[in-house]
């Protein structure tokens, strides 16, 4: 059952001189779900753009199934989705455009009016995105946790502006997808009450030395 | 797997020629500029035929060459600064395509409209008989390089807070091999009607830029999320 799907080897991540985090190890298996916790700027969206192949780490490797992800990017790619700070979304499509879009992208063909009514936005499938709230925006991109068949979900702040039906509704997702044997690893400063969740603190990696 | 390269690179398509439609004024900007900036001319220099049949050549190419310049900015912006860019990076799609997508939509949008514009230029400017089908023919070619050119810079200036003055002062001096055969072209089928050479190396310039350019797009576009 719980198959090794991403190891981090020693990762270090550096900005502007500074080290942020460093000899950071771990192992997340299938059905894990792991929030990163630490305070401001401590690194926690740099190691989820890490993890998610958009900066390189400044030292260590990241292993998917055992393969260096320098040499198995593209079925990484595959195999996860992320949804960060920024949500990816148009402000002039409409979000069932943004989501057309994304699916061309993943190639999984998905019903989009149905992953809409699942974030609770049956009936603006049309609206374009700049019409709609802060909140509602946001959901446009969680439809797309709807829509994937990516194992690995990378979250950075998911509960941000959300209300909280959405919140309940994206507990709800995650406890969905953790069952089906995917893996969840997200950020937020909400205390998650969700079973069998694992927590690193990245203040446990903060070297107090500065890097020789 | 062949399938879904396609379809990535057509719903791309799809969705910057609706993001086109949905800004016309942005696709109006570049546009009105060369119109403009070109039919002054003979108001400043008066409209003595044999002058500004002279300048020509030189002055629709300038001006187009400015136009484009207006438009590059926009490129990656507005996929920049939504996160739009992260998903097309991490994306499985090959980012060549991505990257091809966007060019070609952006080509569509100033290129081919100035080029189909031109005409109208050239009798503003009393430009010969002559000259008209190799400005087009050169400008269609040009302007294509302009956007191929252009993007580079676009992408290796996304991270740049203020990226307008950055973006010229790269992307000019590139644009200027393209503006001495294009204007050329044009001059030399006025003066002895043959142009062959030059729209020559204008379409050897385009095949290199489109094979070439979008590697370093992509690269740029990669370092701009460090």
């Amino acid at each position: 059952m719980s198959d090794l799907l991403l190891e981090l080897d020693h990762l270090a991540c550096e900005r502007d001189d500074r080290l942020l985090f460093s000899q950071l190890s771990a192992r997340f298996y299938a059905g894990d779900l792991v929030q990163i916790l630490g305070p401001n700027g401590a690194g926690k969206t740099s190691l989820l753009r890490i993890i998610a192949g958009l900066t390189p780490a400044s030292a260590g490797d990241i292993r998917y199934k055992g393969q260096s992800l320098s040499s198995s990017r593209w079925q990484f790619a595959q195999d996860s989705l992320y949804l960060g700070h920024l949500a990816g979304i148009k402000k002039s499509l409409t979000p069932e455009e943004n989501l057309q879009w994304f699916i061309a992208q993943q190639a999984v063909q998905s019903d989009i009016a149905s992953a809409l009514k699942q974030v609770g936005l049956r009936g603006y499938e049309h609206t374009p995105c700049d019409q709609l709230s802060a909140g509602q925006f946001r959901r446009v991109a969680l439809a797309r946790l709807n829509l994937s068949a990516a194992s690995i979900w990378i979250l950075d702040e998911p509960f941000t502006a959300i209300d909280k039906s959405g919140v309940a509704m994206l507990e709800v997702l995650l406890a969905q997808h953790q069952a089906k044997g995917g893996m969840i690893l997200l950020t937020s400063h909400q205390d998650l009450a969700l079973s069998g969740i694992k927590r690193i603190n990245l203040e446990d990696f903060t070297s107090v030395h500065e890097t020789a | 797997m062949q399938h879904s390269v396609w379809a990535g690179f057509f719903s791309h398509l799809q969705r910057d020629f609706r993001l086109l439609a949905r800004h016309k004024l942005e696709l109006l900007n570049p546009l009105v500029f060369f119109v403009l900036a070109v039919s002054l001319i003979p108001l400043g220099l008066g409209p003595e035929k044999k002058v500004l049949a002279a300048l020509a050549p030189g002055i629709v190419w300038i001006m187009a060459l400015l136009a484009s310049l207006l438009s590059l900015e926009n490129l990656f912006r507005s996929d920049y600064e939504d996160g739009s860019l992260e998903q097309m990076l991490i994306s499985p799609q090959p980012l060549y395509f991505v990257v091809l997508a966007k060019l070609l939509v952006h080509w569509c949008a100033t290129g081919l409209p100035l080029t189909l514009m031109s005409p109208l230029l050239g009798l503003l400017m009393s430009l010969p008989e002559t000259g008209y089908l190799p400005l087009m023919a050169s400008l269609l070619l040009g302007t294509l390089s302009m956007t191929l050119i252009g993007g580079i810079g676009a992408a290796l200036t996304l991270s740049a807070r203020r990226s307008g003055l950055l973006l010229s002062l790269i992307v000019v001096p590139l644009y200027i091999p393209l503006l001495i055969f294009g204007a050329s072209a044009v001059q030399t089928a006025i003066d002895f009607s043959q142009y062959q050479m030059q729209l020559a190396v204008l379409g050897a310039m385009a095949a290199l830029g489109l094979l070439a350019a979008p590697f370093a797009i992509m690269g740029a576009l990669k370092i701009s999320q460090e």
